[in-house]
C-alpha cells in the first residue's frame, strides 16, 4: 500500500462525496439528486407507466377497487366508508403527496422549517404570522370538536391511515421530487394535519381584511369622505338574496346590536391612528367565485341545471383532486381536497351542490392595554386580568428555533406585540378575534352533501359550517334549488370591526351569532335561478352588517344574463361560464367617452379610437381591453392619488365600482380636484391628463407586442414553489377581474363545473392542472390547455359492472 | 483485459449496490473493484470513471427517453442547464464518474506496493 497517495486519494474522494451530499443554498444535495437509482430520474416517470397493482393493507376491513380513466380520475369503489376513505386518502398521497403536506406546513406556520429564514426572513414572519394568528390553535380547537362525531372520527382516522399506508410504503427514491429538491422527508399523516388543512381554507377564504389600512383612512379623511369614498352598498349592487314578499330579511336583528355608547368618541374617531406594518403575505382579495342555479323552467330539458367555478390561486399541483367516491350506499363524483376526506364540490346521484366564498368580515382587531411587556395582565372590564400563554416553537432551516410566546386573552390571541411589533414608532399590544378558532366541524357538512338526497339533507349538512362562510348552492333532481349563505356570522352594528377596536372592556366584544335560520337565502325564488359571485349578500334592510367590501359586477353581469335566458342547455352554461364580456366596460365607457378628443395627440387619439371600437369583450386578441385597463387605473390615480399619497401609510383604495358611480351622480366630483394645486380641474382635464399617462405605457406595451389583453395580462399556472420550471407559464386566455371568466395573472376559475340534474346526472369540468402533483409525469398538467380554451370533459360517473369500459386504463385492487 | 473486466465488474457491483444503499455505494464499488484487480492508479481511475459514466449515463437515458424527456426539460431549466436534457445526462454521468474515478484510484493505492 502506498499510504500516502491512498490517503489523499481517499480524502479526495470522501470529500467529494460530503460536498455531493451537501445542500448549497438551493441546489439539492447533487449526489442524491442526480443518481439514476435514487434521485430526480427516478420521477421522471414513464409515459406508457402501468398503474395497475394488487394491494393489501391490514387497516382495511373489506375490498375496494380503484378504477383509474384515461385522464388519471380514479372512480373508487368500496364495501363500507372506512375503507372508502382509508382509499381516498391513499389515493391522495400517491398523487399528491407533496403538496398535501407542504400545504399543511403552510397552514401551520412551519415553512422556514423546510425554506429556512427567508430573504429578510420572509418565510420566518410568514410563520410567526400564522402562528400568531392562531392557526394550529385552531386546527386543535376543530379537531377536538370533529372527534366528538363518531362519523367524522371514523373518517378523519381512516383517510388518515390510507395516507400512513402509502407513505410507510415509501423508499427515499420514490419521494416526490420537491422532498429531493429540498433535501426533506415526508413526515406521517395526522387527522390534525386535516384539521390544520382546512384551517388553511378558512385563512384563505375568511382570513382577509383591511382593518389596519381602514384604520389608518380614518386618520386620512374626514367621516364624510370616507363614508363616500366607502359606502356600503354599491349603486349596481344585485344581492345574492334580494329582499322579497316570497323570501323576506328579517325585520328586526334577534340580538341586541346597538353600538357601544362611548363609540363616537373612541371609536369613529377619525384623525387618530397608525399602523406601519402590514403583513406582506395576505390572502388574495380576489379569492372568490361564481355559482349559479337555473330551475327546471328556465332549462331546455326542464330540470336543474347548476354550475360553479372557484376563483383561487392557480397552482400546480392543482388545490383539486377529481374523483368519484362509491359505496354500495351513495355515489358522489367531483373535486376533492388533497389533504382531506369527501369531495367537496360535485353532485351525487340526487343533488348537487356548489360553493362560492360569503367573504364577510370574521376577523376583527382589539387594542390591548397591557399591564407591562411581559404580558402576564390586560386590562379588561375595570381590572388586572391574567393572560394564558402558549410557546410556539418556529423550526427554521439551518437555524436554531425561535421561541414564540403568544398570550391569548379573551379577545383572542394577542398577534401583535413587542416582539412582534405592528407598528415602527410605537408598541401596540393587538389581539385578534377571528370566527375560525372556535371549534367546529366543516368536515362533516362535505360528508353530509356527499350523502344527501334531498333539501333537507343539504339544510341539515350545511348546518355544520360555521366558518370560512360559504354561499351552498343546492340543485336536485327532484327540481329544487336554493341558496343559503352559511356560516357563523358575528351580529355586528353597522361599521363593528372595520376599524380596530378597543379591547379594555367588553362593549365592543361580537354579542352573539347571527340564528341561522335569517341567514340570506332563497328556496325555488320565482325569477327561476339563485346565482352568487361574492357580491353583498343582501341590501341595506338586511338588519345586520354584513361587513365592508364586495366584489359587484360580476353578480350584476350573472344575474342579467341568467334573467334574460330561457331553454338553457347545458352548453349555454359553459358558455356563459367562459364569457369575457367586461361590464365595468359598459358602465365606465360614457365617462371615458367624454374626453375632448382635439386635445389629444397623435398616439392618444389613437388608442381613445381603439378603446371607442372596443366591443367591451377582454377576449385574448382585444387591445381595447388592455388600454381600458390602464386608462382606467391611471384615471383613479388622477382622481385619488393626490389624497391617498398625503400619507405613507398603508391604505385600502376604494373599490371597483366606485369611481364610476361617483362620477355619474356628480361629474364635478369633489375628488376630481387635485389638491396640490391652486387652480380647481375638472373632469376633462383628468380624463385627458390620465389617458396621457396611459398612452405611453401602451405605446412601450405596443413596441414589444404586448397590447393585445391575453398578451398582457400573461397568465400563468404557478407551481406551488414559484418554480418556473414546474409552472405553465403565457397561456391564451381571456377574462379578468369583474368578468365572469375572473382568470387574471396567476389567480382565477380552479375548476369549472356544470351539471344537469336529469335522470342520468350529466356533468362537465375541467380544472387548470392535472390529476398527478409530479412534474415528471405526463399528467401533471393535462388539463391546461383545454382549460385555457374553455373546453370541458365530461364527467363519466362509473356505474359497478363498467370496468371493461374502454375509458379504464388501469385497475387497483385494495383488500386487507 | 483486466481492465474491461474491471469496469464490468464495477458496472454490475454498482447497479446491485444502488438497490439498496445510498447513491455513494458507487464508490464503495468502484474501490472494492480496484482493490482487488490490480490495475496502474492511471487506469483504476479510467476504470471508474468510465464504470459509472457508462451506467449512470444508460441508467438516466433509458428513463428519459421512456419519460419523453418530460421531466429532464424541466429540470434542465431549473437548475439552469438551458433546458437542454443531453446536458443533464451528461451532468448526471459526469458527476458519477468523478467519485467513482476517484474511488477507483483509493482502492489501486490499497493494494499498490511501495
Amino acid at each position: 500500500m502506498r499510504l500516502v497517495p491512498f490517503l489523499i486519494s481517499s480524502i479526495i474522494t470522501i470529500a467529494l462525496i460530503v460536498v455531493l451530499s451537501l445542500q448549497w443554498g438551493t441546489v439539492p444535495p447533487l449526489g442524491n439528486f442526480l443518481s439514476p437509482q435514487h434521485g430526480l430520474w427516478k420521477n421522471a416517470e414513464d409515459v406508457e407507466k402501468s398503474f395497475n397493482g394488487d394491494l393489501s393493507f391490514p387497516g382495511l376491513k373489506g375490498k375496494g377497487q380503484v378504477f383509474l380513466d384515461d385522464r388519471l380520475v380514479p372512480h373508487v369503489f368500496a364495501e363500507n366508508e372506512q375503507d372508502l376513505f382509508f382509499i381516498q386518502g391513499w389515493l391522495h398521497a400517491k398523487f399528491r403527496l407533496w403538496q398535501m403536506e407542504f400545504q399543511t406546513y403552510a397552514a401551520a406556520g412551519r415553512i422556514s422549517e423546510v425554506l429556512g429564514a427567508g430573504a429578510n426572513d420572509r418565510y420566518l414572519n410568514y410563520d410567526r404570522s400564522m402562528r400568531r394568528l392562531g392557526m394550529i390553535y385552531a386546527a386543535e380547537q376543530s379537531l377536538v370538536a370533529a372527534e366528538k362525531n363518531p362519523i367524522s372520527k371514523m373518517q378523519y382516522d381512516a383517510y388518515a391511515a390510507g395516507v400512513n399506508a402509502y407513505i410507510d410504503e415509501l423508499t427515499p427514491d420514490q419521494y416526490p421530487i420537491e422532498y429531493k429538491l429540498l433535501n426533506y422527508k415526508p413526515e406521517k399523516w395526522t387527522p390534525l394535519k386535516t384539521a390544520l388543512f382546512l384551517k388553511y381554507m378558512s385563512y384563505d377564504l375568511a382570513g382577509k381584511d383591511d382593518d389596519f389600512e381602514f384604520t389608518n383612512l380614518k386618520s386620512l379623511f374626514s367621516k364624510a369622505d370616507f363614508e363616500s369614498l366607502f359606502p356600503l352598498y354599491a349603486d349596481s349592487l344585485q344581492p345574492i338574496a334580494p329582499n322579497t314578499p316570497e323570501s323576506p330579511y328579517p325585520t328586526r336583528p334577534a340580538i341586541d346590536i346597538t353600538r357601544p355608547a362611548n363609540a363616537d368618541s373612541t371609536y369613529f374617531n377619525y384623525r387618530r391612528d397608525s399602523i406601519t406594518n402590514i403583513l406582506a403575505q395576505k390572502p388574495d382579495r380576489d379569492n372568490g367565485s361564481n355559482n349559479w342555479a337555473v330551475a327546471g323552467k328556465k332549462t331546455k330539458s326542464g330540470r336543474p341545471i347548476i354550475c360553479n367555478d372557484p376563483h383561487l390561486g392557480l397552482n400546480l399541483p392543482s388545490l383539486w383532486y377529481e374523483m368519484q367516491l362509491s359505496t354500495p350506499d351513495f355515489t358522489a363524483y367531483g373535486v376533492s381536497f388533497p389533504g382531506s376526506p369527501n369531495i367537496i364540490i360535485g353532485f351525487n346521484d340526487h343533488i348537487a351542490w356548489a360553493v362560492t366564498n360569503a367573504g364577510r368580515d370574521v376577523k376583527d382587531y382589539y387594542e390591548l392595554k397591557m399591564r407591562d411587556e411581559n404580558m402576564n395582565q390586560y386590562w379588561y372590564n375595570g381590572e388586572w386580568t391574567a393572560t394564558t400563554k402558549r410557546v410556539e416553537v418556529v423550526k427554521i432551516k439551518g437555524k436554531p428555533a425561535l421561541n414564540d410566546t403568544i398570550a391569548f386573552t379573551v379577545f383572542g390571541p394577542v398577534m401583535y406585540d413587542n416582539h412582534f411589533k405592528v407598528d415602527s414608532t410605537s408598541i401596540k399590544y393587538l389581539s385578534v378575534r377571528w370566527k375560525a378558532h372556535d371549534p367546529s366541524n366543516e368536515g362533516f357538512t362535505f360528508y353530509g352533501l356527499n350523502h344527501a338526497r334531498n333539501y333537507d339533507d343539504y339544510l341539515a349538512a350545511i348546518k355544520n359550517f360555521t366558518c370560512p362562510a360559504q354561499n351552498f348552492l343546492f340543485a336536485s333532481k327532484s327540481g329544487d334549488i336554493a341558496i343559503w349563505q352559511q356560516g357563523d356570522f358575528p351580529a355586528k352594528w353597522r361599521r363593528q370591526g372595520d376599524f380596530i377596536m378597543p379591547g379594555t372592556d367588553s362593549s365592543y366584544l361580537w354579542k352573539g351569532i347571527i340564528p341561522q335560520q335569517q341567514n340570506p337565502h332563497l328556496f325555488n325564488p320565482s325569477r327561476g335561478f339563485c346565482s352568487s359571485a361574492n357580491q353583498a349578500s343582501t341590501d341595506s334592510t338586511y338588519p345586520y352588517y354584513l361587513g365592508n367590501v364586495f366584489p359587484v359586477y360580476r353578480g350584476y353581469i350573472i344575474n342579467r344574463k341568467l334573467s334574460r335566458m330561457e331553454g338553457i342547455s347545458a352548453e349555454d352554461m359553459k358558455a356563459m361560464q367562459t364569457d369575457n364580456y367586461n361590464v365595468k366596460a359598459e358602465f365606465a365607457r360614457d365617462i371615458l367617452l367624454r374626453t375632448p378628443v382635439n386635445e389629444l395627440n397623435d398616439d392618444e387619439r389613437k388608442y381613445f379610437q381603439l378603446f371607442r371600437m372596443w366591443m367591451l369583450r377582454n377576449d385574448p386578441a382585444e387591445r381595447g381591453a388592455t388600454i381600458f385597463t390602464l386608462w382606467w387605473r391611471e384615471l383613479e390615480g388622477a382622481v385619488w392619488g393626490d389624497e391617498f399619497s398625503r400619507s405613507n401609510l398603508p391604505l385600502s383604495w376604494p373599490s371597483e365600482n366606485i369611481l364610476i358611480e361617483s362620477i355619474h351622480k356628480d361629474s364635478a366630483y369633489k375628488f376630481i380636484d387635485d389638491i396640490g394645486t391652486v387652480e380647481r380641474e375638472s373632469l376633462d382635464g383628468v380624463l385627458v391628463r390620465s389617458l396621457r399617462k396611459a398612452a405611453a405605457k401602451l405605446k412601450a406595451l405596443e413596441k414589444e407586442g404586448k397590447l393585445e389583453w391575453g398578451k398582457y395580462k400573461d397568465t400563468r399556472v404557478n407551481h406551488l414553489l414559484r418554480q418556473t420550471a414546474f409552472s405553465r407559464l403565457h397561456l391564451p386566455i381571456g377574462g379578468g377581474a369583474g368578468i365572469i371568466n375572473a382568470t387574471k395573472e396567476d389567480h382565477g376559475p380552479s375548476w369549472r363545473m356544470v351539471v344537469e340534474l336529469t335522470d342520468d346526472v350529466e356533468a362537465w369540468g375541467v380544472y387548470p392542472g392535472g390529476q398527478s402533483g409530479n412534474p415528471g409525469s405526463k399528467y401533471y398538467d393535462t388539463f391546461i390547455d383545454s382549460w385555457a380554451s374553455g373546453k370541458y370533459y365530461r364527467l363519466w360517473v362509473m356505474k359497478p359492472g363498467e370496468q371493461n369500459d374502454k375509458r379504464i386504463i388501469a385497475k387497483l385492487s385494495f383488500s386487507k | 483485459m483486466k481492465f474491461t473486466t474491471s469496469i464490468l465488474l464495477i458496472v454490475i457491483l454498482s447497479f446491485a449496490l444502488g438497490l439498496y444503499l445510498p447513491w455513494w455505494s458507487i464508490a464503495i464499488a468502484a474501490f472494492v473493484v480496484t482493490a482487488f484487480i490490480h490495475l496502474r492508479p492511471g487506469a483504476s481511475f479510467l476504470a471508474g470513471f468510465i464504470a459509472i459514466f457508462v451506467l449512470w449515463l444508460a441508467l438516466a437515458a433509458v428513463i428519459d427517453m421512456r419519460n419523453q424527456h418530460i421531466l429532464s426539460r424541466k429540470l434542465a431549466s431549473l437548475l439552469p442547464l438551458g433546458g437542454n436534457s443531453f446536458l443533464l445526462l451528461l451532468i448526471t454521468a459526469l458527476v458519477g464518474a468523478i467519485v467513482g474515478g476517484s474511488a477507483a484510484l483509493s482502492g489501486s493505492y490499497l493494494r499498490r506496493r511501495s
